[in-house]
């Protein structure tokens, strides 16, 4: 039954173990930072960031520079451009990410097009803009460990008026909190985190684990560090998952052709999602029955 | 070229009006996100051998019951994201599994001006005059529930029909850019130019009606760019969409400006 599920010689593959370690880093990195990102409703912001960040992926990619420099430097200029066109209120933060990414990608597209002119070659589009977690080679590794400790830690210095300020902006303003500079200090680590996952593991997955986990953990667990633990656990189980599978899948038409890892560590995160929402429902349920001594714990156990 | 000009006029006057309630509901991430379950359909077409108009449409319209059904169930924003990601990755399946062509794909992502053939133009006109009945019976009900949504509530207007009607549109319009405009770029014409009407004036009907205009320039100099300089034009729908929404910031300073030191 093991030896059907994993494949012979599945961790004595280099490349998988690369990406096991890649996948599991970026898993929980997305996993923290997207605890904050779902809970301040700026899952459009995190994911036009990865198209932004590809833009500067593929931007260094032309220039010859460092691709670990491009995304992550094209997505803090990303965040810095949202943040000047106006992020306060909630439908001006729709336009002005809207009006960001289409000019980001506007610039991918030139980009990408320059660079199959320039070499000719093909594939480069799609792995740019899709990504695959088996095309980062171990060298990237150091790197993206060092970046995604510098990203935690700054989550974790910031934690406090972040999670303040996106429950309850008046009672973080009224408590002093600076909320326009802990707003801008968390897109940074935003543009940061999903710069990271985007050149490890593609733009798709870096959306889907920034938000999948951790709008899957907040259906069922209301404490802060319990919730971050829990969409870490989803996100790395989802990630692992689906590199197993797509490793599988080139065995499984005969034709040495898988299917991405993309595809399946999102439908891995979809399933998460559902079976979630399901133990959500029947707790919600059980909790009418019971006289309603439970019913508004989640609020006191937030700050 | 004609057939190129006269889609992307046909694009272009829908996505202007398509835009200007987009961004009047701020449903931007939704109509970045339809355009890219279009594009895992016409992969998908492909891949199955079929016309991927129909892909387009079927997908399209998927992503928005997917969104709108997800919605009901958590935040509008996260069920968007679970959308996009699931359609972007059975795109990648799809293109996996077909060999399909690299610049074919390409040109599903940033948009071809020569993508349209003479055979393919009623379609499009077709799917264009559905969207503009569709948009011309919910203005009323749609303006309404986007400006004022509690009190068209309270008036016994149905918002969430109303709201899963509009992503319907917003899916066969994308349906129909795509191609031309491509999947990644389709959404910045619904964006910056109602965007910019917005700022300039202050009144829906003005704004309606300046955003079909600003959509139709920010296009027709995307296409005769794209003609001359034979770069994508995806590129430059991007970057003009984003340039007229800054100008009109721009112009609204300066105009603020003047008129304070007129008072003065």
């Amino acid at each position: 039954m093991v030896r059907w599920i994993l494949e012979p010689g599945l961790f004595s593959n280099g490349t998988v173990r690369t990406a096991l370690l890649l996948g599991a880093l970026v898993s929980v990195v997305s996993g923290v930072v997207g605890i904050f990102t779902v809970l301040r409703g700026q899952s459009f912001a995190g994911h036009a960031l990865t198209d932004v960040a590809t833009a500067g992926g593929s931007g260094a990619a032309l220039a010859s520079l460092s691709p670990l420099l491009g995304f992550i430097g094209g997505g803090v200029i990303g965040a810095g451009a949202m943040d000047a066109i106006g992020v306060q209120r909630v439908k001006d933060r729709d336009v002005a990410t809207g009006v960001v990414l289409g000019a980001a990608t506007g610039l991918s597209a030139l980009f990408l097009y320059l660079i199959t002119l320039q070499t000719s070659t093909t594939g480069s589009t799609q792995s740019i803009l899709f990504g695959s977690i088996f095309t980062v080679g171990p060298s990237t590794l150091p790197d993206v460990a060092l970046l995604s400790v510098v990203v935690l830690v700054g989550v974790m210095v910031i934690r406090r008026p972040l999670l303040m300020g996106s429950i309850s902006p008046e009672l973080a303003a009224a408590r002093g909190v600076r909320l326009r500079m802990v707003g801008i200090a968390f897109m940074v680590m935003l543009a940061a985190a999903v710069g990271l996952s985007a050149i490890a593991i593609g733009s798709i997955l870096s959306t889907a684990l920034l938000i999948g986990p951790p709008a899957s953990a907040l259906k069922v667990v209301s404490r802060l560090s319990h919730a971050v633990v829990l969409a870490s656990v989803l996100g790395v189980m989802a990630t692992w998952l689906g590199i197993v599978f797509a490793y599988d899948s080139y065995y499984w038409f005969g034709s040495g052709r898988g299917l991405p890892v993309s595809f399946f560590v999102v439908a891995d995160v979809l399933v998460e999602f559902v079976a979630v929402n399901l133990v959500a429902r029947r707790r919600r349920l059980r909790v009418v029955e019971e006289p309603a001594t439970t019913a508004m714990p989640e609020q006191v156990g937030w700050i | 070229m004609t057939n190129a000009w006269i889609s992307g006029t046909i694009i272009a006057l829908l996505a202007g009006a398509v835009g200007f309630f987009v961004v009047l509901r701020g449903s931007a991430f939704a109509a970045h996100a339809i355009p890219n379950g279009a594009f895992a359909g016409a992969a998908g077409a492909n891949l199955v051998g079929i016309n991927p108009l129909f892909g387009l449409v079927v997908f399209a319209l998927g992503a928005a019951f997917g969104i709108s059904s997800m919605s009901r169930r958590t935040r509008s924003d996260v069920a968007t994201a679970l959308a996009l990601v699931m359609m972007l990755a059975l795109g990648a399946a799809f293109l996996a599994t077909s060999s399909a062509y690299e610049p074919a794909v390409n040109a599903l992502l940033f948009g071809e001006i020569l993508g349209v053939s003479s055979s393919e133009i009623l379609p499009v006109v077709v799917l264009a005059v559905v969207c503009a009945l569709g948009l011309t019976l919910l203005y009323r009900p749609l303006l309404f529930s986007s400006i004022a949504s509690e009190l068209a509530v309270a008036k016994g207007v149905n918002v969430r029909l109303i709201d899963t009607l509009f992503l319907v549109v917003v899916a066969l319009s994308s349906a129909l850019a795509v191609p031309v405009v491509g999947a990644l770029l389709t959404f910045s014409l619904m964006i910056g130019p109602p965007a910019a009407a917005r700022i300039v004036t202050s009144s829906a009907h003005r704004a309606l009606a300046l955003s079909v205009v600003f959509s139709l320039l920010t296009l027709w100099a995307a296409v005769a760019s794209s003609y001359w300089t034979d770069l994508p034009i995806g590129f430059f729908v991007g970057t003009m969409s984003a340039a007229i929404y800054l100008a009109a910031r721009a112009w609204m300073r300066l105009d603020s400006r003047r008129s304070r030191r007129a008072l003065a």
